[in-house]
């Protein structure tokens, strides 16, 4: 495999009028990670992705994805990519079947049709008119067409916006098969919690820019920083430290020596939500 | 991954290309017949309404041949007009509301041999269309076999590019799929009625007469009344051919300059 990165952005701008959507963002996607791309709505996401996907075109900046620039929109690129937009829609008169069937032949390499619908969990469904599918199975239908062509690349724009907890966590699963596969994931979405439990490295776009990238994990630490809280009697109590061993020390000795006890005692890191609240929180 | 690099040279040669072209085309072409049968409404309303204008008008004037002999060709017009035209505009912004241009667009399907699938879907319509009309209008109408076949095939030809494109300029108009009926019908109507279609054309009044002199309608039922009815070939019917003509290299400008792929809403 060469040492290539799949994805590489640089310095990429995006103008619409007088607005700039995207103000000079910078990453790269590594082969066979999956990165997540958070943000706030109106970020800047779905315009990045759309660009990288060939749907739009950049005000300026470099833009390679697998070796292409997606702007001259080569079916050699097209062929390697798989896409899950929000946007997207699926013949309705057609069956799950048909429809991945039909998929499956525009791509010179495709995967099994049936072994697509399983790995979508769409398995049962493969008889039933797209039309009468429910939100999370079309959703699930949009990973099985992205992934019938058996792409390297494959991205997913928000893919469980408006999904319920169950659907939620299958579309997860799905994209954990994904890595399994070895495919790399350019996932955009505003939860973050998607972005923790899915990406391997992160990048937080916000106004147009990225102003924060590393794993869920470090960006999670966000320094020495902890938070305990606990309760005595009816009161709560929450407070940060650097020092979390000296000052939980302090805390049990002090209500041993008056025996007492510390109700519902925790010592936490700043979870990726509150940096993220933090980076993308509006002055 | 490197074997995809090693596999798949950039340029295939020419004929393998060609050949994986026809093949995609060919496929969409299939799919798109299939979908047609299953949406009743459209299948009614680009295929059924003018058979049933053909029956209802052709039991009204039973007793006129000459009145018969302008419905039969008026009502071929008016299919060529809505297995194209109307078919394409409804279903061009139904695709693009849905976002299955974009998602199609993601897709390694060369944009011709999309193109060509849909299009070989409406002219399917068409053709199929003109022989169940010139049928009909032999064994109802008492309008015989078409005198000047060729000319008849060369009208409906000309009449499938010129409204195929039209259409497709139209679609760009259409701000959604919820008003495409307003916006088609606000054309097809009127122009059906003032080009010929149920009654001569030329017993319309001055003012609407002139308008439908501009229209194509009116020369493409003109050179079919010709083809169908008279015997006439190609050269009785220059001015239609150029009207037919123009209008199509306008509607294709607009066709292709206004070409959108995704939902003017996003």
């Amino acid at each position: 495999m060469p040492e290539t990165a799949a994805i590489e952005v640089k310095d990429l701008h995006k103008r619409y009028g007088s607005r700039e959507a995207v103000r000079g963002v910078d990453f790269c996607v590594k082969r066979g990670e999956v990165f997540g791309l958070l943000g706030p709505n109106g970020a800047g996401k779905t315009t990045t992705v759309e660009i990288l996907e060939g749907h739009r075109e950049r005000t300026s900046g470099h833009v390679s994805v697998l070796g292409h620039d997606p702007g001259e929109r080569a079916a050699a690129l097209r062929e390697r990519v798989g896409i899950v937009l929000q946007s997207c829609g699926v013949y309705p008169h057609l069956t799950v079947r048909e429809s991945v069937g039909h998929f499956a032949a525009l791509y010179p390499a495709p995967r099994d049709v049936d072994e697509v619908l399983d790995l979508a969990g769409l398995g049962e469904l493969g008889g039933a008119r797209t039309r009468t599918l429910s939100g999370g199975q079309q959703r699930r239908l949009d990973f099985a067409l992205a992934l019938v062509g058996d792409p390297e690349l494959v991205f997913l724009d928000e893919p469980t916006t408006g999904f319920d907890p169950e659907a939620r966590r299958q579309a997860w699963e799905t994209v954990r098969s994904l890595r399994d596969l070895g495919k790399t994931v350019l996932l955009t979405t505003h939860y973050l919690d998607e972005a923790q439990a899915l990406a391997d490295r992160v990048a937080i776009i916000r106004d147009g820019e990225i102003v924060a990238e590393g794993a869920p994990s470090e960006l999670g630490v966000g320094g020495e920083r902890y938070r305990i809280t606990y309760r005595r009697g009816a009161e709560s109590f929450a407070e940060e430290t650097a020092d979390p061993t000296t000052r939980l020390h302090q805390l049990t000795g002090e209500a041993l020596a008056r025996g007492q006890t510390l109700e519902g005692l925790t010592v936490t890191q700043p979870s990726l939500e509150d940096v993220y609240l933090e980076l993308t929180a509006r002055d | 991954m490197t074997e995809h690099a090693l596999e798949r040279p950039q340029v295939l040669p020419a004929t393998r290309a060609d050949r994986r072209w026809l093949g995609l085309a060919w496929r969409q072409y299939r799919l798109e017949r299939r979908m047609f049968w299953r949406n009743p409404s459209a299948a009614f309303f680009n295929f059924v309404l003018p058979l049933l204008f053909l029956a209802l008008f052709g039991a009204i004037f039973s007793e006129e041949q000459a009145d018969l002999d302008v419905i039969v060709p008026g009502i071929a017009g008016m299919s060529v007009m809505s297995t194209t035209f109307s078919a394409l505009a409804h279903n061009l912004v139904f695709l693009r509301e849905r976002g299955i241009l974009k998602r199609m667009r993601g897709t390694p399907l060369p944009t011709s041999a999309y193109v060509a699938g849909i299009a070989g879907n409406a002219v399917t319509n068409t053709a199929l269309q003109m022989v169940l009309i010139v049928a009909a209008g032999k064994a109802f109408f008492g309008v015989d076999w078409p005198g000047d076949p060729g000319t008849m095939v060369v009208f409906v030809v000309l009449g499938v590019v010129c409204f195929a494109s039209l259409g497709v300029a139209l679609s760009h108009a259409i701000p959604n799929f919820e008003s495409a009926p307003a916006y088609v019908n606000i054309v097809f109507l009127p122009v059906i009625f003032i080009s010929g279609v149920f009654y001569d054309a030329d017993n319309v009044p001055g003012v609407l007469r002139a308008i439908a002199e501009v229209l194509p309608l009116k020369h493409l039922v003109d050179g079919l009344s010709g083809a169908m009815v008279r015997a006439e070939g190609i050269a009785d019917h220059g001015t239609a051919l150029a009207v037919l003509a123009a209008w199509t290299v306008l509607g294709t400008a607009l066709a292709i300059r206004g070409f959108g792929w995704r939902s003017s809403a996003r």
